[in-house]
């Protein structure tokens, strides 16, 4: 999970890194009272999971109350990459003397972590790693050794950290580490980290990812978590531990394995090209093991999505076989049906692998006339982007 | 011959007191497998009926490995212990870990894997993956066992389903080994080491390889194709539509800024000679192409 910015900067005041006391509001008066708080000139900043915010207008700065207001107004509702501004970060202004970059990140290729240091600090760090590499210092970091004083000097070394911040830096660099194992983070990023005139080194920008694996190591973590933000399906499918997520299309897909329902999504996006563009609705793994029930929970999911005018099931029948399945599929449709859903949308399944002849028996047998079996995943895909394209 | 596991395997199981290491060490048995050892702490001295036979449970690895010779273990145990169930094994010397786990933080897998690289002596295949059949051999993890047939076809892929896919879709020709090297962002063995493998492996004539979305793995292993393998390679890529930012069902299938597309991916593929097919179905025809000329 990615973490806002303000949520950043609260873990890096808990862990010691040195930032500022900013007040996350939802609306210009708030703003308006937390500038009045703060005093002074202040920044508004948008919170926003993404990056460029400046360049979108989603930060500035305001000299007084009213002005903090107005801007917070011009911020909130902003459309930075496809993402609504709701929230935004009133935060006293600091000088900048000088801009760096520090962070520590998973390296997947090489499977340990790296550190990553630059005095020149401001700019996107790919544009920086792609005009100016060699600005861009990247020390690996041993994931069982981690980072005391002596890689942190290591660090700010490499970087060319000159001696007026060379040990705050090296200090900040520790802490940082703390924040990145300590809270189970595949990355903390500072940029801009920034000397002030009066020659302190300052976060004054955060980036965090936290790794959703160690949650029962961090029962806090799941406070960071804005409902708010969450579509309501995938919210609803989080609940009933169903790994959804939503999409922008008309074809409900359900498949057992992230891999194979990937797939399902690109060959049905494929077979959606002649049939007038229709795409898949969402991505939904049921997982190895799909009971009656988590079959009837995905389909009612993803039947419940107005956007989607047909859907297919794709199972290759490994670990559960394919009987079971189909037990599964009928199963959770009478249990639809029980609730009072009329199930009108298509439904194409296509089974294959363990079983899969018992399990079209078992399908064929249960006569339901929504119901739609083809034997291949390409002519399912074709089939359900062809009902969708009709309905 | 065979990668990593043959019919000389003697496999222990992690955890083969839960619901799943019963479940599964029952279906390695029946799929061929010589499981000779399970391991749960605090039930040393019970055994499991494996189905062929009771299998006699130890409270550690260094204890199941003296006793019984193990030299592949398969590990089932929850997240939370997964990381020092692998330190055990490798302390323990053993050659081949198969991490089965999933959901655990990617802290502890670069840690153990970390520890692992210092000693030296244990492949970690995982975690978070199906593990790897050599069928009509040994079959370690929860791949069913009979989906396909000996054959001459290596496969390595990211996907647990899309590698049963395409051994249901090459069944009538066959595979040497499969390997399920799982779809976390840090994992023990990866495309490079099974194309290395496959490539030195006389019972392996062409190969199989399935990537999907996130990092670069499929990219380097298209570097390293040109660079080292002879053996014709037949690629696929899972993810085309993935939206930037979503992760995927596997938590290392994300993409993320211009990195990590299936596009970047496939092309990469292409352009060392690779045959990259657009669909499953399309990629085991490109396969049987080239076997049956």
């Amino acid at each position: 999970m990615d973490l806002y910015e303000y949520q950043a900067k609260e873990l890096f005041a808990k862990h010691g890194v040195p930032t500022q006391s900013g007040t996350v509001v939802t609306d210009p008066d708030a703003a308006r009272a937390a500038a009045a708080e703060h005093g002074g000139l202040v920044v508004v900043k948008a919170q926003v999971k993404t990056g460029g915010r400046g360049k979108a207008g989603g930060v500035k700065l305001a000299q007084n109350p009213d002005e903090a207001a107005e801007k917070a107004e011009a911020i909130l509702g902003l459309d930075i990459k496809g993402h609504i501004v709701k929230k935004v970060l009133v935060t006293p202004a600091e000088d900048i003397e000088t801009e760096y970059y520090v962070s520590f990140l998973l390296d997947r290729a090489n499977r340990t972590y790296l550190a990553m240091a630059s005095v020149e600090g401001g700019m996107e760090i790919e544009q920086l790693a792609e005009e100016r590499p060699e600005a861009l210092a990247k020390v690996a970091v041993d994931a069982l050794a981690g980072v005391d004083e002596a890689k942190a000097r290591e660090i700010a070394t490499a970087a060319g950290f000159g001696p007026d911040v060379f040990d705050q830096v090296v200090d900040v660099l520790q802490h940082l580490w703390t924040v990145f194992v300590q809270e189970d983070a595949s990355l903390v990023e500072v940029n801009p980290l920034a000397k002030t005139p009066d020659g302190r080194v300052v976060a004054l920008d955060g980036k965090v990812t936290i790794d959703d694996n160690a949650g029962f190591r961090h029962p806090h973590h799941a406070d960071l978590i804005d409902h708010a933000a969450t579509d309501p399906l995938e919210q609803r499918a989080q609940e009933k531990d169903l790994n959804y997520v939503k999409l922008s299309g008309e074809v409900g897909i359900i498949g057992n394995g992230a891999g194979l329902v990937m797939s399902t999504l690109d060959v049905v996006a494929y077979a959606g090209e002649e049939f007038g563009g229709v795409k898949p609705a969402n991505f939904l793994d049921i997982g190895g093991g799909a009971s009656a029930e988590v079959m009837a929970d995905g389909l009612e999911i993803i039947l419940s999505d107005p956007e989607v005018k047909a859907v297919l099931v794709n199972v290759f029948g490994g670990i559960t076989a394919c009987d079971a399945v189909a037990n599964g599929i009928v199963q959770a449709l009478e249990l639809l049906k029980s609730h009072g859903q009329a199930i009108t949308k298509p439904l194409v399944v296509r089974l294959d692998g363990n079983n899969a002849a018992e399990g079209r028996r078992i399908l064929d047998e249960a006569e339901h006339d929504i119901v739609e079996m083809v034997d291949t995943m390409d002519g399912a895909a074709r089939r359900v982007a062809e009902l969708a394209a009709q309905a | 011959m065979a990668i990593y596991l043959n019919s000389e395997s003697r496999i222990l199981v992690q955890g083969i007191t839960g619901s799943e290491g019963t479940k599964h060490t029952r279906r390695m048995v029946a799929s061929g497998s010589n499981v000779v050892a399970g391991v749960t702490p605090g039930k040393g001295g019970q055994s499991v009926d494996g189905g062929a036979g009771d299998i006699p449970v130890f409270n550690s690895v260094p204890e199941a490995v003296a006793a019984t010779g193990a030299d592949v273990s398969v590990v089932f145990v929850p997240p939370r212990f997964a990381k020092a169930a692998v330190v055990e094994t490798v302390d323990a010397g053993v050659p081949l870990c198969v991490v089965i786990t999933e959901g655990i933080p990617v802290k502890d897998t670069a840690e153990f894997f970390q520890y692992a690289t210092n000693a030296g002596g244990t492949r970690i295949v995982g975690p978070n993956c199906p593990g790897l059949i050599s069928p009509g051999q040994s079959n370690a993890g929860i791949i069913p066992g009979d989906i396909t047939k000996p054959g001459r076809i290596g496969l390595v892929s990211k996907s647990g389903t899309l590698t049963y896919q395409m051994m249901y879709e090459l069944r009538d020709i066959g595979f040497s080994t499969c390997v399920g090297i799982g779809g976390d962002p840090v994992i023990g063995t990866t495309h490079i080491d099974c194309l290395a493998a496959f490539q030195d492996d006389p019972d392996t004539d062409a190969i199989v390889m399935i990537g999907e979305i996130g990092g670069d793995a499929e990219e380097r292993a298209a570097d390293f194709i040109a660079a080292n393998v002879t053996k014709p390679v037949v690629g696929y890529v899972a993810g085309f539509t993935a939206p930037e930012g979503k992760t995927m069902g596997h938590a290392g299938a994300i993409v993320s800024g211009s990195s990590g597309t299936a596009q970047a991916k496939k092309e990469a593929l292409e352009a060392v000679g690779v045959r990259v097919g657009k669909t499953p179905s399309e990629t085991a025809r490109l396969m049987r192409e080239i076997v049956t000329g």
